[in-house]
């Protein structure tokens, strides 16, 4: 493989030529889309936001002030303070940091699971496939949020084990997704060339089928990510996700219930942040899916 | 030619009996195994951490924990079928009991959300539909990725602010003001159906004041869905052939939109419907807990703050069936629907 001939190095230049040129007419299209943009604007607004948290902070998110308890918003305290006279702006970026952190474990340890087992399945088909596709199913039976709940009762309260929850309940749609997929790609010519190559299952699963699936993923990935951030600030907000006083936007709104009524901006502002994140991603879904489902694309 | 018609139905009856089966033995799998897996052990929650070592060990054979995984599992999965969920420590009623004084609220509250739910989304998702890509379609789209994107119990804290405590208009956390709490009979469980009984209106306003609030909320939630389901299969109808035809025949628009396309996408909504009912009773769980009503959710919920398992564990059971068997009736109902799949 070291020694690639001159034919090998010009094929591979002008691939990467034609994946460059695929890109920047992908780029073209979705800057047209004007909510897409919207999306996308707001996602990297989180990024920048849980990256640059210290430095955007006004205050430390964890001191407490007791004089300033429970501020209205205001020059001090752009998004007033909550109960213990800390600063909610700050809070809620810092808290930025850990949605991202539980999105992210959710999506790296998810999709591949999903990817594996369906993937697995839809190439052996027969029994492997009818086993697979049960289990998968019963997880898809349960309410994913009834069952994360379940899980964490049994891991115990906190971010991780939140996200292992989570995890837990999100895999079964990658894996209806890569099955189906993977069903398509079996009996194509050019599987059946690779196989008589000689490839083992596995290096046609990995090299060959899962490539061809990530396109779909990462669409249902884009949309996945709205629902695992509801769902984590769902724990978060029941007690049994991050705990105190970690800045975690679902929690940030549990003790904000306390004062709902008087100081309404302690639970406001969290869910406000919540909901314009998860606003971005599936605006940012929409979009990628119009792009880069096949059956869109036709479409002028 | 008949008998083979009849084989085949009755095939694809027991085809669909064994996958509901087979799905329901997995659902009790996961929660038996969830249940073993639990670090809170079991004899210790019922003698206490100072039991002598011989108590312990009694209590730990007479609940069958020296016995195999799979031995305990059959056990289990005995008591499951012949309903017996086992005991909740807090309340200290069997939990199917609890679950059985639970359910109807949420219920009724579920009920009463995917009601408004199809008032609201259907006729949206049909008027998105018909006017595509224009200003209506966008509207729609984005009220339904604002619920999509909102978390419901922090949409029902800000309502609870704005309509119960600044407003005036509902009332506030509860299914009745604490005045009316004993003015009426617990019959069905249904609040508003026990307090028409009683005959007395301002109970039975009372009522209504403290559900529409969280049942404008889930019905809010499920339109997200509903609409959107709507548009898309409106669509599909709206692009077929015969719908030309109809159109070409002279017909008004209003007439084939109406009587044409969404009698033909009314089949597939069935089940869209019968999938965010399902939802609902998930979404309950943070609706219930936000307005302290008493059902099925906020019992989980409380129940797993107090590590309650059994009570959990028999409740996640009960919506996991609920939800399969709103899967397989939404199912038969589409081929009972349906004239082609006779």
């Amino acid at each position: 493989m070291a020694d690639l001939t001159p034919e090998q190095t010009g094929a591979r230049a002008s691939l990467a030529e034609a994946r460059w040129a695929e890109f920047k007419s992908f780029a073209k299209r979705f800057g047209r889309n004007r909510l897409g943009m919207i999306g996308f604007s707001i996602t990297v607004l989180l990024v920048v936001a849980a990256a640059l948290a210290p430095w955007l902070a006004t205050h430390d998110p964890y001191l407490p002030s007791l004089t300033a308890r429970l501020t209205p918003p205001g020059a001090e305290y752009w998004l007033g303070s909550d109960e213990l006279g800390r600063d909610i702006y700050s809070r809620i970026l810092h808290g930025a940091r850990l949605t991202l952190f539980i999105v992210l474990l959710v999506i790296v340890t998810s999709a591949p699971i999903g990817l594996l087992v369906g993937i697995t399945a839809g190439y052996f088909g027969g029994w492997t496939d009818r086993i697979f596709m049960r289990i998968t199913d019963v997880f898809l039976a349960i309410p994913k949020l009834l069952l994360a709940l379940a899980f964490v009762a049994v891991l115990g309260p906190g971010i991780v084990n939140a996200a292992l929850a989570i995890t837990l309940t999100a895999w079964p749609p990658y894996a209806r997704l890569a099955r189906a997929e993977t069903l398509m790609i079996r009996n194509s010519d050019y599987v059946a060339a690779i196989r008589l190559a000689g490839a083992s299952p596995l290096r046609i699963m990995v090299r060959h089928v899962a490539p061809l699936c990530l396109s779909s993923v990462i669409v249902r990935m884009t949309f996945d990510m709205a629902g695992i951030i509801l769902i984590a600030a769902g724990l978060g907000f029941i007690g049994l996700g991050a705990q105190p006083p970690l800045p975690e936007w679902g929690a940030m709104i549990a003790t904000g219930r306390k004062f709902i009524f008087d100081q309404w901006w302690v639970a406001a502002m969290p869910g406000l942040a919540i909901f314009i994140v998860c606003l971005g991603f599936n605006l940012l879904g929409d979009a990628l899916r119009d792009l880069l489902d096949p059956h869109l694309r036709q479409r002028p | 030619m008949g008998q083979s018609r009849l084989w085949r139905a009755v095939r694809r009856l027991a085809d669909g009996a064994l996958t509901v089966a087979i799905t329901l033995l997995g659902l009790v799998a996961l929660t038996f195994f969830i249940g073993r897996i639990v670090p809170i052990d079991p004899v210790l929650t019922i003698v206490g951490e100072k039991a002598p070592q011989a108590v312990y060990d009694r209590v730990f054979i007479e609940l069958g924990l020296d016995k195999p995984l799979y031995e305990q599992f059959f056990v289990y999965l005995g008591e499951v079928i012949r309903g017996d969920l086992g005991t909740s420590f807090v309340t200290t009623r069997p939990v199917i009991v609890d679950i059985g004084r639970f359910f109807p609220a949420t219920f009724e509250l579920a009920t009463l959300g995917i009601v408004l739910g199809i008032i609201l989304g259907v006729p949206a998702g049909v008027v998105a539909a018909v006017n595509r890509e224009k200003w209506p379609d966008h509207l729609i789209r984005v009220i339904g990725l604002i619920g999509y994107s909102v978390p419901i119990f922090w949409l029902s804290l800000m309502a609870l602010l704005v309509f119960y405590a600044r407003l005036e208009w509902v009332g506030g956390p509860g299914q009745l003001d604490i005045s009316y709490q004993y003015s009426y009979t617990r019959v069905t469980g249904l609040v508003l159906v026990d307090t028409a009984m009683s005959g007395d209106f301002a109970v039975f306003a009372n009522a209504l004041s403290h559900i529409i609030l969280p049942a404008i909320l889930l019905g809010y939630y499920s339109m997200a869905y509903i609409s959107r389901m709507t548009r898309s299969l409106m669509l599909e109808q709206l692009n077929a052939e015969y719908v030309l035809t109809a159109r070409i025949k002279g017909l008004r628009e209003a007439v084939v939109v109406t009587r044409h396309a969404l009698r033909n996408a009314a089949i597939p909504l069935v089940t869209v419907i019968a999938l965010s009912y399902g939802m609902l009773l998930e979404g309950s769980v943070l609706i219930e807990t936000v307005f302290a009503w008493p059902g099925l959710g906020n019992y989980i919920a409380s129940s797993l703050l107090s590590g309650d398992m059994e009570a959990v564990l028999g409740g996640t059971l009960v919506v996991g069936a609920i939800f399969v068997f709103l899967n397989v009736a939404s199912d038969a109902l589409y081929r009972v629907l349906d004239p082609r799949s006779r």
